[in-house]
């Protein structure tokens, strides 16, 4: 069997190098690769291309990376809970590239699947078509977009076996599994790290080919952003 | 009088339908979901990742792995899933979700959208407001009729970035609800006690008004 377990994150991000270009899973706080953002702030690396819905907050997420300025682009879609984010980009220390979030998805989807490019309808006639090629089908416009081309893939998942096989939970499984396969190198770190034959293959999310290395997490904070409740009666 | 936020929520869910799966966005759309009827089977799309929205949690029963795009912890209902980002957008732009309900800072008689981006103020992105508008086939905008400076909301040509053009087909504000044709907006109802000049005045488009505009029934 291939394995593709490493030990611990230092190993798993072992190549990451200043420069480069990064996918990170997650919708605001959820299902965000804790372990490997904390490596990243470690690793001190700077000039960070970050592909990521979010920008986290101020102190946590991918604020830990833009409190240390290590980040000099960022293509999200939704990047409004983060003050120094803000700061950094009114200031153009940093470069921002606001993209629609179905697009950032099915751009994540395409490298993993081995499209180059694909024609979406979102975008077309606003300043996010801009320079692009447009084309009609059916009547409609649509705009070209094209495949990520990433590094590294940091992607959380709740359980995975040592082949690589990925389970994610709820609403964090959100951008994950299009990350997955879709840069040079998928990272992904779980809660639970299984044998192989633990998991049964019907309820895979992610199967393991997309994976280059997996390692168990620690110390998931797991930080809740509005936390809403109603009152028991 | 004109309605306010829960008034326009309340309009708004006389038109969610019996097997319909619907989108709603933050603000105004979010406050639609309590007063759905309760003798038809709905169900709430989240675009990040789940089918089948629930109302809060109770205290201490949060979990930060249900959350809603708003970021807010949720819980979800039998018969509901979870997926990723990609499957989302692939409900949303393959026509699968049945009413998008969203916000909107200006509105245009052609059915053009602005909600993201005022220049020269912080932009916080468009999120999936862009692949919504231009997928969605039914979409009901949720806004107030003017601005706080009294200032019409819908307009000949919005003023803002746009965020999709020609999508918009039905708008429910605190004065009016309206349809967007070939000739600009319909004026189909007012709210109870608004007069059709106080519709006249607060709308800069191309505004058609038929014989008879009845008061909304809330």
């Amino acid at each position: 069997m291939i394995t593709k377990k490493v030990d611990g994150v230092q190993n798993a991000l072992q190549g990451v190098k200043s420069g480069m270009t990064m996918m990170l899973g997650g919708f605001g706080l959820s299902g965000i690769p804790e372990n490997a953002i904390a490596e990243l702030v470690r690793l001190n690396i700077n000039e960070l291309t970050c592909i990521s819905n979010n920008a986290g907050v101020d102190d946590f997420g991918l604020g830990l990376l833009l409190q240390k300025r290590q980040i000099k682009k960022m293509i999200s879609s939704y990047v409004g809970e983060n003050a120094e984010f803000e700061r950094q980009m009114l200031s153009g220390e940093l470069d921002v590239e606001l993209i629609p979030q179905g697009t950032l998805a099915e751009r994540c989807r395409a490298a993993q699947g081995g499209f180059p490019a694909f024609y979406t309808p979102a975008g077309y006639g606003t300043e996010v078509a801009e320079g692009k090629e447009t084309r009609e089908f059916n009547g409609k416009m649509h705009v070209l977009e094209y495949a990520f081309d990433a590094d590294f893939a940091f992607v959380k998942a709740w359980k995975g076996d040592t082949a690589g096989n990925l389970i994610f939970k709820g609403t964090a499984r959100n951008f994950n599994p299009n990350m997955c396969g879709a840069a040079k190198i998928t990272v992904a770190e779980v809660e639970e790290l299984v044998p192989p034959g633990t998991l049964d293959p019907n309820q895979i999310h992610i199967p393991g080919i997309f994976v280059q290395r997996i390692f168990q997490g620690e110390h998931y904070e797991k930080r809740i952003e509005q936390r809403t409740v109603r009152q028991k009666k | 009088m004109a309605l306010d936020k829960n008034q326009i929520a309340q309009r708004i869910a006389q038109e969610v339908k019996d097997g319909y799966y619907v989108n709603l966005g933050i603000g105004i759309p979010t406050l639609v979901a309590n007063y759905v009827r309760h003798d038809i089977e709905v169900e709430f799309q989240s675009e990040n990742g789940v089918l089948g929205m629930g109302p809060f949690p109770y205290e201490g029963e949060e979990d930060a792995d249900i959350i809603n795009a708003g970021k807010q912890t949720i819980t979800t209902l039998p018969g509901a899933s979870f997926f990723d980002s990609a499957t989302s957008f692939g409900m949303i732009r393959g026509q699968h979700v049945d009413l998008t309900i969203l916000g909107a800072m200006e509105v245009a008689d052609n059915g053009d959208i602005a909600n993201w981006k005022i220049p020269g103020k912080m932009v916080k992105g468009m999120g999936g407001a862009m692949d919504l508008v231009a997928s969605a086939e039914n979409i009901i905008v949720a806004m107030m009729h003017t601005n706080k400076a009294g200032k019409s909301k819908l307009l000949s040509n919005c003023s803002l970035p746009l965020t999709g053009v020609g999508c918009v087909k039905k708008i429910v504000t605190n004065l009016a609800v309206l349809e967007v044709t070939p000739d600009g907006f319909l004026l189909l109802e007012r709210a109870p006690g608004v007069s059709i000049e106080d519709v006249k005045n607060a709308t800069e488009g191309r505004l058609t008004i038929p014989e008879n505009v009845p008061e909304m029934n809330i």
